[in-house]
């Protein structure tokens, strides 16, 4: 979670993302973003996302990204 | 009788397929119009603009990205205007830069966007789609604006960045709009069975590829949701469920989706997939030749001071790692010259790329020094008045006699698709209160702009106050501040030291 809150970071200082629940919904992030993000994610905790886990749902807040790179963890 | 209008693509449609489909937009509540709908709503603003003596200016349009926009845009130009697309994210100081420099006297807008548009700084009439979309149609009147239309008069006015930092808005008439689509047509092979896939905002000239062909050949386009691009899988899928057959867009685009691995897990059914803007990492590429064998794949070169697009090259060999996907040859009536200075250069050596023919714009509006600069006489041509177009791009001719581009003359670059002077990121972060001196330098590996600067200033707070300053696009993606700013021996900022340590 803290590796994911400092990817998230990076891109955008200013925001909490203890609290914001709606980051895609409300356009914090966006198509530069989810690339940076997941490029990210595969480089520093080696995870890699599939395609078909790229939806809103999954990068809505650092939560909901945690929780889906944990899966993808557990699955390997 | 040759064609000087571009309207006459709409009405000549409207007669054989009035009932089709010609845009369709999906967010919201989506918006669908057909032909018919398209050309009595164009009609019906070019109508208001003539009852209340709008004609031959700039008409700003901000609205929504919507078929209604582009029945506007149409409708503008029924009414001897130009029409000039702004959009709710572009950043308020860009806006105003651009009313500023423009001076319009009218912004059509639509009950979405007309909050905002009251906040501009601006004081002429804002009208309302809603209340002069449906203005009964003058024939009457319609036919005297166009019995006096000329093919050179200006249709559309889009900006693009300027390295003082002041956009710059390039002008471009129904003869090089003409000339662009229908040799684009040509070589792209579009027809009434085409099913464009729109990616490009209305405000760039990059989206003429598909509103134009749409009109001309009574096909369709349908306007992708802006938040599909981050999500590639939904976004194949959504092509697949449309239809689309055909896309331009910018490279970034494309391989968002294959470098996410979405090919994977479907394939879009393209037939054409034509590129441009950027360089096609050619890992990437390779990966949507082999989802796609049958398709044919475009690389596309242009800059909007010679109308969208002015150069092809049609991908008919295999490409390796390491190699780059030439921009070929330019469209039928453009010409393109590679000069050193005001001197044609040896075969295989590099010059800069200069544009001669229809294609070229009628320069930057209301802006004679900038477009001096660049719009000059044809240094090959000492005999009569002949503009070429200097891009400041710098090309050669590679073994197959193909034009490929090498890179940018002056601190121009190319990132996701957006032609961007960091002159002008640097000229607003200038305006800042607490900064001293500011390098943006760009990173071409890793395809971001790093912003270096000195002054009081903490880092999150400078990208907030930017942020209001300049579209996203341009907005460094790192901030670091500095003790003090490399300096060259004649005192310059340091830009290659800079971009040395630049991550």
């Amino acid at each position: 979670m803290d590796e994911i809150i400092a990817i998230l970071k990076e891109l955008h200082p200013d925001v909490d993302y203890e609290t914001n629940k709606s980051l895609v919904d409300n356009r914090i992030i966006d198509s530069f973003d989810i690339i940076s993000i997941v490029a990210e994610i595969d480089d520093r905790l080696d995870v890699q996302i599939p395609a078909e886990e790229i939806i809103p749902e999954n990068f809505n807040s650092a939560e909901a990204l945690a929780a889906l790179v944990k899966r993808l963890e557990d699955e390997d | 009788m040759q064609q000087k209008n571009v309207l006459e693509y709409i009405e000549r449609t409207v007669n054989e397929v009035p009932e089709k489909i010609a845009y369709e937009s999906f967010e919201g509540d989506g918006c669908r119009m057909t032909f018919r709908e398209v050309y009595n709503t164009a009609r019906s603003i070019g109508t208001y603009l003539a009852d209340n003596g709008f004609y031959a200016q700039p008409v700003i349009i901000f609205m929504k990205k919507t078929p209604r926009a582009i029945a506007t845009f149409f409708g503008t130009v029924y009414g001897g205007c130009a029409y000039v697309p702004i959009d709710e994210e572009m950043p308020r100081m860009r806006i105003d830069l651009i009313i500023g420099s423009m001076k319009p006297e009218l912004i059509i807008c639509e009950g979405e966007t007309l909050e905002m548009a009251k906040e501009f700084d601006y004081d002429g009439k804002i009208a309302l789609y809603e209340d002069i979309s449906t203005t009964p149609v003058n024939d009457d009147k319609l036919l005297a604006i166009r019995s006096r239309q000329i093919d050179t008069d200006p249709i559309y006015i889009v900006y693009t960045s300027g390295s003082t930092g002041v956009p710059k808005g390039i002008a471009a008439c129904h003869r090089s709009v003409i000339d662009y689509i229908e040799h684009l047509s040509d070589v792209l092979g579009f027809d009434c069975d085409t099913r464009f896939g729109n990616q490009s905002p209305f405000y760039f000239d990059a989206c003429l590829k598909e509103l134009y062909p749409t009109i001309k050949f009574g096909a369709y386009t349908a306007i992708v949701p802006k938040q599909l691009f981050m999500f590639p899988l939904k976004l194949v899928e959504f092509l697949n469920e449309q239809k689309v057959n055909t896309v331009c867009w910018v490279v970034s685009a494309l391989t968002m989706i294959s470098a996410l691995g979405a090919l994977k897990k479907e394939v879009p059914q393209l037939k054409l997939v034509a590129f441009g803007s950027e360089v096609f990492p050619i890992k990437q590429f390779n990966r949507w030749r082999e989802a796609l064998p049958e398709a044919r794949f475009i690389n596309l070169y242009g800059p909007t001071e010679a109308t969208g697009m002015s150069c092809y090259y049609e991908v008919n060999r295999v490409f390796e790692e390491g190699d780059v996907i030439p921009i070929g040859r330019p469209f039928d009536n453009t010409d393109i010259l590679l000069l050193d200075e005001d001197a044609p250069v040896q075969n295989g050596e590099v010059g800069e790329i200069c544009i001669r023919g229809t294609a070229i714009t009628l320069g930057y509006y209301n802006d004679p020094v900038r477009t001096a600069e660049v719009f000059v006489q044809n240094p090959l041509n000492t005999h009569y008045p002949e503009l070429i177009y200097r891009t400041g791009d710098l090309a050669r001719y590679n073994e197959y006699g193909e034009l490929v581009f090498v890179s940018r003359k002056d601190y121009q670059i190319k990132h996701m698709g957006h032609r961007i002077e960091l002159g002008e990121i640097e000229a607003n972060v200038s305006t800042i209160d607490g900064i001293y001196l500011s390098c943006a330098v760009y990173n071409k590996q890793k395809d971001r702009i790093v912003l270096y600067y000195t002054g009081t200033i903490e880092e999150g707070n400078l990208k907030d106050i930017l942020t209001e300053k300049i579209p996203r696009y341009m907005l460094p993606a790192v901030f670091t501040r500095l003790e003090d700013m490399p300096l060259t021996p004649n005192g310059k900022v340091d830009r290659k030291r800079l971009l040395e340590q630049a991550t």
